[in-house]
């Protein structure tokens, strides 16, 4: 009887009394407060109705977050995962609701962001007949989720929405999405409420527990014996600190590992925040835009130590060549990670935090004065030339960074203004950035800042945008103002796709297709359309006054910067080449 | 680098969707499937997918890893030439119009101790079970007579000796760190 083995000691206690009738609809809310779902991001349609009628019931626990479009709800519900730390979740109906959330979707898995999105599908009898709004959605989510489920039978519901949790949340976090059934969400089943706490031990998550973990798998001790010997036999350290280490929050075991081996270290995109941006042991960025200081030292170093890190082609460049005076050492969660990308010499798999934790009851102090002084002899920032007369991305994020509290949320599109926000900005906690690193998903910043001044209002929340990147999704405008979130949004405004322009310039002979952008809106008049702040500044005077008023005012900002067309991202790696064959200084 | 023929064992869940799943590990990788087979085992809750792929070690075990990460994957083992058994049943229609060639044809089935399991006037239908080369060696002989239809099951394949796919020791060549990470 495997059921009622996998049912445990549950029903000693459980009596009846515990147990009561409720529809789809009502069991899929009761389960999301077993979560401590506080905030839904989504927008209703016909086969999610009885979701939402529900959802009428449950207003004083369960805040829902009517976005403009779902992409905006499942960037949002990313956003809200990233800057919390917590599972975010996001409601839509079946076919094109569906369908919108995919892009969203495919950036939380690409980047390890945990979210379950919630879809309803047409009823039973009608699937599978080309139906009104219908659409295989676990077929189309299957190579980007980490797992995803369609609930036929109202009795599996609440298993499977603890099932989707627990996956989303535990080891390399990602996306889950759940599908139901119309009338799933309309028939009845009993419902036994059951603490998060208690979950792994029942029904069918207690099954999969039998042959999966939760935590990741305690290091192997002789792997940790092998790299503290590599540690203490090398006298060029070097160690890049990844995504892993932001979503283990191992932030302060990172710190204090690099500075009991006095080793620099370089970021990633996805790593800023797991180290302090202005730690003395900090080289700045690694790869195509990486500083000089850290794409050099990856060159030079004797052993590089890669904590959370996949090695991406966007940090690697090339394989063959990445770190080739180096044994390269790989600590990852995610045991297909290892050697995926670049061969290492030696590789741990388990948590970040676990394996930094036992390295530093291992390792004695080192200090590596040459080596640091060979390293810092480069710069770890890229000083951009001040054109007189114009307003340069410099000058504007170091008012930014001067004129914004330190520890303010930055969301950014994906493009120039993405890199210029990360060479200048100082990150300093885990889930301060929020980019899609990954997946390059223009018109996330929005959705984004969206959902991480939803998870956390006390935060000042800065969306740094391009015209390109805030023109695809600026939609969620009206949902910033309808729920009165004081989000500032400073656009880089150079009339044009940036970046695929700096590719045009510099290996397309200045071939410009179809990437000027001189068209509308008038970004101000948009924000005052939307009833919120609208600005304009082409000189710092006014772009100060601009953020000066944004950050004193209760609603949100638009903040529409002018520059040149011509700024270009430096310095810059072709994709491919040597870490060090800067083709831009 | 190398590239060889490896054949894949995988214990999944016997559910809807399982076998997409795993085959678009396959596809999105751009492999072409060689042979697959799947049937439930002993246990009716847990499927047996063999696959075979031409690819190099490496790229095996990014795949077998990658395999494992599936909530549906139990295990996942690379099953080794030389320590497995690997056999296929292949439905072979032939074309036997006449009574010589009838009695030919029943000639090479008995060297290859393949049956007979079909008769008409026309036609005689041969089931053999073996390898690939096995297979190919009655199928250059019967190609004279007219192959009229022939179906393969695809590969399945166990290991040699008391070892099986669950088997609790780790080997590290191929990153099974035992319990999996949800």
């Amino acid at each position: 009887m495997k059921t009622a083995a996998a049912a445990g000691p549950a029903d000693t206690h459980k009596g009846d009394e515990h147990s009561m009738q409720m529809t789809g609809a009502r069991i899929l809310l009761e389960c999301l407060r077993e979560q401590q779902v506080d905030t839904v991001f989504g927008y209703p349609g016909g086969t999610i109705l009885n979701v939402y009628d529900e959802l009428f019931n449950y207003q004083d626990s369960i805040r829902h977050i009517l976005t403009a479009h779902e992409q905006g709800a499942c960037h949002a519900a990313d956003g809200y995962a990233r800057a919390t730390g917590k599972v975010g979740v996001c409601f839509a109906t079946s076919g094109p609701g569906a369908t919108n959330l995919v892009t969203g979707i495919a950036t939380a898995y690409l980047d390890s962001s945990p979210i379950v999105c919630v879809t309803c599908n047409v009823g039973q009898p009608l699937l599978g007949k080309d139906s009104f709004q219908e659409v295989d959605i676990t077929g189309v989510t299957m190579p980007i989720t980490k797992c995803n489920y369609q609930v036929h039978d109202v009795n599996h519901l609440a298993d499977t929405v603890r099932e989707a949790f627990a996956i989303a949340r535990s080891g390399r976090p990602g996306p889950v999405l759940i599908d139901i059934v119309k009338n799933v969400t309309a028939e009845t089943a009993d419902y036994e409420p059951l603490d998060r706490a208690d979950h792994a031990g029942y029904g069918k998550l207690h099954e999969l527990m039998k042959r999966w973990d939760f935590k990741a798998p305690e290091p192997d001790m002789n792997d940790i014996d092998l790299l503290c010997q590599m540690i203490q036999a090398s006298r060029k350290p070097f160690v890049i600190c990844g995504g892993g280490v932001v979503r283990s929050r191992a932030d302060h075991e990172f710190t204090s590992f690099v500075h009991r081996i006095d080793a620099p270290t370089a970021v990633t995109v996805m790593g800023a925040g797991g180290i302090r941006g202005r730690d003395p042991l900090t080289t700045g960025m690694i790869g195509m835009h990486g500083s000089q200081a850290s794409n050099r030292a990856v060159d030079n170093c004797d052993l590089l130590i890669a904590i959370g890190c996949r090695f991406s082609d966007r940090v690697a460049l090339k394989p063959s060549t990445f770190a080739r005076n180096a044994k390269i050492v790989q600590i990852d969660i995610d045991r297909a990670e290892i050697n995926k990308n670049v061969m290492t010499d030696h590789h741990i798999v388990g948590d970040a935090r676990r394996v930094l934790e036992l390295l530093l009851e291992r390792l004695p102090e080192q200090h590596h004065e040459d080596w640091k002084e060979e390293v810092f002899a480069f710069p770890t920032e890229t000083h951009y030339d001040e054109h007189p007369g114009s307003l340069t991305p410099g000058q504007v994020l170091s008012a930014i960074a001067a004129l914004c509290p330190q520890d303010t949320i930055v969301s950014t599109d994906v493009g120039q203004h993405q890199m210029w926000a990360i060479q200048h900005f100082h990150f300093d906690y885990p889930g301060q950035l929020l980019t899609s690193g990954g997946f390059g998903t223009m018109g996330f910043g929005l959705g984004a800042a969206i959902g991480a001044k939803t998870g956390r209002p006390d935060k000042c929340v800065l969306h740094v945008t391009g015209d390109g990147g805030f023109r695809m999704n600026c939609n969620e405008l009206a949902t910033e103002s309808y729920y009165r979130l004081p989000i500032i949004t400073v656009i880089f405004n150079n009339g044009c796709l940036g970046m695929v322009r700096q590719w045009q310039h510099l290996i397309y002979n200045e071939h410009y297709s179809q990437t000027t952008l001189d068209r509308a809106p008038d970004f101000v008049k948009l924000a005052e359309a939307y009833d919120l702040n609208g600005f304009r500044a082409s000189s710092l005077e006014q772009f100060e006054a601009a953020l000066r008023a944004a950050l004193a005012s209760d609603r949100g900002s638009v903040i529409d910067v002018v520059i040149d067309i011509d700024e270009m991202v430096r310095p810059m790696v072709g994709g491919g080449s040597h870490i060090t064959d800067f083709m831009v200084n | 680098m190398n590239r060889q023929r490896y054949t894949l064992a995988i214990l999944v869940d016997n559910e809807a969707g399982v076998l997409s799943r795993v085959v678009r590990l396959f596809s999105g990788k751009g492999y072409n499937i060689e042979s697959l087979a799947v049937g439930t085992t002993d246990d009716p809750a847990i499927s047996r997918i063999t696959v075979e792929v031409i690819t190099t070690q490496a790229q095996v075990e990014l795949l077998s890893n990658q395999l494992r990460k599936l909530i549906c994957v139990h295990s996942v083992k690379t099953l080794k030439p030389e320590q497995s058994i690997r056999r296929e049943l292949v439905l072979i229609k032939v074309l036997a119009d006449q009574s010589e060639r009838r009695n030919e044809i029943i000639q090479i089935a008995n060297i290859f101790r393949a049956s007979i399991i079909d008769v008409s006037k026309a036609s005689l239908t041969l089931a053999l079970i073996g390898d690939e080369s096995k297979a190919e060696a009655i199928q250059n002989l019967l190609a004279e007579f007219g192959i009229l239809e022939l179906v393969r099951t695809g590969m399945v394949a166990l290991e040699r000796g008391q070892y099986t796919i669950d088997e609790q020791t780790k080997e590290k060549g191929e990153f099974d760190y035992g319990k999996n990470v949800l």
